[in-house]
C-alpha cells in the first residue's frame, strides 16, 4: 500500500435514481461533517423520477477546500449502466466498490477493487420487500465506514436526524450499516490508502441548502407574500417557506401573517407578487431560467411602475429547457437587461448558503427601499446541495419600508404629494397603498407613460425625464447593495473576480496558481449589480483582471465590459460551462494559460 | 346672492361627484363609457367608499376604463391579459377592500384566457367585468376570440372560427357568480353591477358592449342594432342593499318573483319574464348558455350564483388586521427563534 492518504480525497457513488441512494449519501456527507471533517457534497443527478444513472460526489479536504474535483479516488456503483464509465472514472491508487450481483469485466489493476454483496444483504435486512431497495443503500454506507474508518455513532446521529428521530427507521437502517461494516471487516482487506479521521474543523458551522437559507431568510424580512410555480431547482426554495413559515409567522391564535401561492405559470406568479408588492406587502417569487423567460414582461411593468418584488432565480444550465438538473450561471446577462426598453437590473448574487439567508431579508429591504424589482441570483449547486456553512444570523437592521405615505403622513402634507416626483434627489419617490383612505392617497399605477402624477401621458419631455430619475434611482442603489468581498494578496498583480458559488473554487485556485509558480492574485467576490465603487477601485490595482464564471459567453465579462468601456482592454474572460461546478483546477490552468500567452 | 343647492349625498355622504373619473378619451358612443357611467351610479347607490374600492385592468380600450370612473380609488392598469395574476396579489393586501376589474375579449378570452379561468376557480374575491365587443379596437379592428363565426371584418376577411363564450368559461372553471348583460340595457348592468359588488366570490360579468369604430354591422353579434333586437332578458332584476328593508310589492306581484339572498345580507330580486329561471343551478346555466347558442339570442341577466364557497382570502386564515399595516413584530420573527432554526440545520 502506498502511503497513507487521511482526510484529503473525493468520493463519487453511482446508482439508479429514485433508489433512495441520496438517503444514504447524505448520511454519508454528514457523519463525515459530524467527525469535524471539511466535507462538501454534489448531487449530479437526471432530470427523472426513477432509473437512469444518477451519481453523488464527497469532497473530504483538511484543509477546507469544498470546490468540487474531478478526480475521484474512490467510486462506488451499484449501478450496471455506469458502471464501465465509473470503473474508469477512479484514480490510479484508488478504490473501486461495487455491487457484487454485477457481471462485468474490471481490467484494472492500478487501483483496489471490493466487491459488495448488496442484493444478498439487503435481503438478510429484516425489512419489508418494499423497503429492500432502500435499505440496500445502508449497505455501503457500513462498508465505507469500515474501510474509511468513519465514526459509526456519527452515521446513527446523521440517521436520527435524516428520520426526524423516528426510532424504528433510525434501527433498521443504522443495524443495516452495522451488517455492512461487519461484512467488510470479515470479508474486505484493504488495499488502498484512503481514510479518515477525527478533526475539530466543523465546530461552528452548519449544515444546509441554498434554497432552505433563502426562504427562512425571507422569512426573518418579514415577507408577506409569495407566489411560485413548480421549477427545478427552484422548487425548494417555495417548499421552504411552506415548511418554515407556519412555524414562525402564525400569531398566537393561529393566524397567518403571510400568504404562500402556488400560480398556474410563472407569468401569474411574478403577476401576484407584483399585485402584492404594490399592494404594500413584502414580496417575492422563485424560479429558474425558463420561468425568468416567462416572467420577463412583468419585470419590466415593475421597474417601470416602480413596484417593489423581490425574484429569486435558482439558475440552471440553459438555454431553452437545456438541463433541468445541472447547474450554471447562465442568466447573469439575461437578467440584467430583462424586459424590453431602457433599464438595468438590480442583481444580488450571494456566494454561500450563509448569504442566502442575508439576501434573503436584504433583498426585501432593497425592494421596498428602491421601489423596484430585486433580482436573487443563486445556482442549481448553491441552491439545493447541502454545504457546510456559518450559522444564520439574525438580520442587524429592522425592516426597511421605504418611502410609504399612511393617512397621517397625507394630512401633514395637507394632501399634496405626487407619484413619481425625486422629492429628495435620490430618484425615489414617494409612494401610498391601498387601503390608505385619505382621499388624496389614491393613485393609478400603470406600465404606460406618466408624468409625476402618474397620469397617462405622451409627452416627450416628461417621458425622458421620467426615464432619467429612473437612472438616478439605479444610481442610489448602486449606494445601497453589498459591497464586494475582497480577498487581497500581499504583491498580488492579477485580479479575479468571481460571484455566487464559485467562491471556494476561485479560493483553492488562488493557492493552486501559487503553488504552480503563477502569479499572485487578488480575489474580488462580486456580490451585486450594479457595481459599487469598490469594484472599480480593485480593477485599477491589477494589471490583467480575470473574470470567472461558469456560463459560456462569459457573461459577466460582457456586462463590466459595457459598464466600465475603459476598463474592458484589461478584462479576461475565464468561462466554462458543462452543468457541473466549476474545479480549482481548470481555473488554475485557464489562467495559467493565458498568462504564458503574454 | 343665492346660495347653491347642497349636491345630493348618498349615506356615505358622498356625492355622484366623488365617484367619477377622468374624462373619457374612448370614442363616442363607446358601450364602455355607459358601463363606466353604471359603475360610478352603482357605487354611489351602494354608498361604498371609493377609498374602500381597488381597480384593475390589463391592456385594450377596455382596459383604458378604470381611469374614467372611482378618481379615489387606487388603480392599476397593467399588463395585457395579466390582471388576473396583478389582481389576485394585490388582494391580499388589505382583505377589507373590494376590487373591480375592467378587461376586455381580447385580454380575457385571447391572451389572458388562461389567468382568468384560474382566477375564477380560485374565487378570487373581484368583480371582473368583460367588456366583449368581439373585436381589437385599440390596434384597429383585428378578430378577437369572442368573434362569431362569419364575422367580416375590414383588413381581415372573414371568420373562420367558433367563439369562445365567456360566461361557459366562467362556468366551466367553477365560478359563482356568472351574468351576461349589454351595454344599452343601462339598467339591468346598474342592477348586476351591484349584485355583484355584494357577491362573495368572484363575480364575472360579460357585457356585450358594441364597437361603434370596428364592429358595429348591423347584423353582427356585438353591435348596438344585432343587441337590442336580440336581447332576452331572463328576468328584470332588482338589487336590495342589507340595510334597506326589503319591501316586495307593487311592481313585483307575488309568485313571480325569485329572491336571492347574498352572503352581506343584502338581496337580489328576479322578477319572472317568460319563463322561471333558477340562478342556483349550474345545470341550467350551461342549458341556458347552450341553447341560446343554437337559437342566437342574446340572452342577460344572472345566468348563475352561488353564495356559499369560501373566497380565495378567506382559504388564508389571515391576521384582522390589514396585511399591509403590519409592522415589525408581527413580521420578523423573534431573536430568540434564530438558535432554535440553526438548531433545525445538521
Amino acid at each position: 500500500m502506498t502511503k497513507e492518504v487521511i482526510n484529503d480525497f473525493s468520493i463519487t457513488i453511482a446508482t439508479v435514481n429514485g433508489s433512495g441512494s441520496q438517503t444514504a449519501n447524505v448520511t454519508l456527507l454528514r457523519a463525515l461533517f459530524k467527525m469535524g471533517i471539511p466535507v462538501s457534497g454534489k448531487n449530479l443527478f437526471p432530470s427523472n423520477i426513477q432509473g437512469l444513472p444518477t451519481w453523488y460526489t464527497i469532497r473530504i479536504n483538511k484543509d477546507g477546500f469544498v470546490a468540487r474535483r474531478d478526480e475521484q479516488e474512490l467510486v462506488v456503483t451499484l449501478n450496471p449502466v455506469s458502471f464501465a464509465r465509473d470503473l474508469a472514472s477512479v484514480q490510479p491508487g484508488g478504490a473501486f466498490f461495487y455491487a457484487d450481483d454485477i457481471k462485468l469485466p474490471i481490467a484494472r489493476s492500478d487501483i483496489s477493487i471490493y466487491p459488495m454483496p448488496i442484493k444478498q444483504m439487503a435481503r438478510a435486512a429484516n425489512v419489508s420487500p418494499a423497503l429492500r431497495d432502500y435499505i440496500a443503500n445502508m449497505v455501503y454506507v457500513g462498508i465505507l465506514a469500515h474501510m474509511l474508518g468513519i465514526d459509526m455513532e456519527t452515521i446513527r446521529q446523521a440517521l436520527s436526524f435524516h428520520f426526524k428521530g423516528k426510532a424504528q427507521a433510525v434501527d433498521s437502517n443504522f443495524s443495516t450499516v452495522e451488517a455492512g461494516a461487519e461484512w467488510a471487516a470479515q470479508n474486505l482487506k484493504k488495499t488502498d490508502p484512503y481514510s479518515v479521521t477525527k478533526m475539530d474543523s466543523t465546530s461552528g458551522y452548519i449544515m444546509a441548502d441554498g434554497n432552505t437559507a433563502a426562504a427562512l431568510g425571507a422569512i426573518y424580512g418579514g415577507l408577506q407574500f409569495a407566489a411560485w410555480y413548480p421549477i427545478t431547482p427552484a422548487s425548494t426554495l417555495a417548499e421552504s417557506l411552506n415548511i418554515f413559515l407556519p412555524q414562525l409567522r402564525k400569531t398566537s391564535e393561529g393566524k397567518q401573517t403571510y400568504a404562500v401561492m402556488q400560480a398556474e405559470d410563472e407569468l401569474a406568479a411574478i403577476g401576484m407578487a407584483i399585485g402584492a408588492g404594490w399592494g404594500g406587502l413584502r414580496s417575492m417569487t422563485s424560479t429558474s431560467g425558463p420561468g425568468i423567460s416567462l416572467m420577463a414582461e412583468y419585470a419590466g411593468l415593475a421597474y417601470f411602475a416602480e413596484v417593489p418584488v423581490v425574484i429569486w432565480d435558482v439558475q440552471r444550465i440553459g438555454p431553452s429547457t437545456g438541463l433541468p438538473t445541472r447547474t450554471a450561471q447562465g442568466d447573469l446577462t439575461g437578467v440584467y437587461f430583462l424586459s424590453h426598453g431602457d433599464k438595468q437590473n438590480i442583481l444580488l448574487l450571494p456566494g454561500s448558503v450563509q448569504e442566502c439567508f442575508e439576501f434573503g431579508w436584504k433583498a426585501l429591504d432593497l425592494a421596498e427601499h428602491l421601489q423596484a424589482p430585486i433580482f436573487v441570483l443563486s445556482d442549481l449547486d448553491l441552491g439545493m446541495n447541502q454545504w457546510m456553512t456559518k450559522p444564520f444570523i439574525y438580520p442587524d437592521t429592522p425592516l426597511e419600508r421605504g418611502k410609504v405615505l399612511w393617512e397621517s403622513d397625507l394630512e401633514k402634507l395637507k394632501g399634496i404629494w405626487s407619484r413619481y416626483k425625486d422629492s429628495d434627489g435620490d430618484g425615489i419617490p414617494f409612494r401610498t397603498v391601498p387601503g390608505n383612505k385619505h382621499p388624496s392617497a389614491a393613485w393609478f399605477g400603470r406600465g404606460t407613460g406618466h408624468d409625476e402624477n402618474a397620469r397617462y401621458t405622451e409627452d416627450a419631455n416628461t417621458w425622458e425625464s421620467n426615464m432619467a430619475r429612473l437612472k438616478k434611482k439605479y444610481d442610489t442603489a448602486r449606494t445601497l447593495v453589498p459591497k464586494p468581498i475582497i480577498t487581497a494578496t500581499k504583491g498580488a498583480t492579477i485580479g479575479i473576480i468571481a460571484y455566487g458559488s464559485t467562491e471556494p473554487t476561485v479560493e483553492e485556485a488562488l493557492i493552486l496558481l501559487k503553488q504552480a509558480g503563477g502569479p499572485n492574485a487578488a480575489f474580488l467576490r462580486l456580490r451585486a449589480l450594479p457595481c459599487t465603487s469598490e469594484v472599480q477601485d480593485f480593477i485599477k490595482n491589477y494589471e490583467h483582471i480575470y473574470i470567472v464564471e461558469a456560463n459560456r459567453d462569459g457573461q459577466l465579462h460582457q456586462i463590466l465590459s459595457a459598464v466600465l468601456p475603459d476598463q474592458a482592454p484589461r478584462f479576461r474572460s475565464a468561462c466554462h460551462s458543462d452543468g457541473l461546478p466549476l474545479t480549482a483546477k481548470w481555473v488554475k490552468e485557464t489562467i495559467l494559460a493565458q498568462e504564458e500567452k503574454q | 346672492m343665492t346660495t347653491p343647492a347642497p349636491a345630493q349625498t348618498n349615506k356615505a355622504g358622498l356625492s355622484k361627484n366623488d365617484y367619477r373619473g377622468l374624462p373619457s378619451t374612448l370614442c363616442q358612443g363607446c358601450g364602455h363609457n355607459s358601463i363606466a357611467n353604471q359603475i360610478i351610479t352603482a357605487c354611489y347607490d351602494l354608498d361604498v367608499v371609493p377609498e374602500q374600492i381597488m381597480k384593475f385592468s390589463g391592456i385594450g380600450c377596455s382596459s383604458k376604463s378604470p381611469a374614467y370612473f372611482l378618481n379615489r380609488s387606487f388603480g392599476f392598469n397593467g399588463l395585457h391579459g395579466r390582471m388576473s395574476s396583478l389582481a389576485t396579489g394585490a388582494l391580499f393586501a388589505d382583505i377589507s377592500l373590494r376590487a373591480i376589474g375592467v378587461s376586455g375579449d381580447g385580454d380575457t378570452a385571447s391572451i389572458g384566457l388562461g389567468g382568468f379561468k384560474h382566477m375564477v376557480r380560485r374565487n378570487a374575491p373581484i368583480v371582473y367585468i368583460v367588456e366583449n365587443n368581439g373585436v381589437y379596437g385599440l390596434t384597429k379592428g383585428q378578430f378577437s376570440a369572442t368573434a362569431e363565426v362569419g364575422l367580416d371584418l375590414k383588413h381581415q376577411g372573414i371568420n373562420q372560427y367558433m367563439p369562445v363564450d365567456i360566461c361557459m368559461e366562467a362556468l366551466a372553471s367553477n365560478a359563482t357568480f356568472v351574468a351576461r348583460s349589454f351595454a344599452g340595457d343601462a339598467k339591468q348592468v346598474k342592477e348586476l353591477l351591484k349584485a355583484a359588488l355584494s357577491h362573495h366570490g368572484v363575480a364575472v360579468l360579460d357585457i356585450i358592449s358594441p364597437c361603434v369604430t370596428f364592429n358595429n354591422q348591423e347584423n353582427a353579434i356585438h353591435s348596438y342594432t344585432w343587441g337590442k333586437d336580440h336581447e332576452a332578458p331572463l328576468h328584470e332584476i332588482s338589487f336590495i342593499p342589507a340595510m334597506d328593508e326589503i319591501e316586495i310589492q307593487g311592481e313585483f306581484a307575488e309568485g313571480t318573483v325569485r329572491e336571492v339572498s347574498m352572503h352581506d345580507g343584502s338581496t337580489v330580486l328576479l322578477k319572472k319574464l317568460e319563463k322561471d329561471y333558477d340562478p342556483t343551478s349550474r345545470a341550467n346555466a350551461f342549458q341556458m348558455l347552450e341553447s341560446v347558442q343554437l337559437n342566437n339570442w342574446l340572452v342577460t341577466g344572472l345566468l348563475y350564483i352561488d353564495e356559499s364557497k369560501p373566497t380565495l382570502t378567506e382559504t388564508f386564515n389571515l391576521v384582522d388586521t390589514p396585511l399591509n399595516r403590519l409592522t415589525d413584530p408581527e413580521l420578523r420573527p423573534g431573536r430568540e427563534t434564530i438558535d432554535k432554526i440553526n438548531g433545525m440545520m445538521f
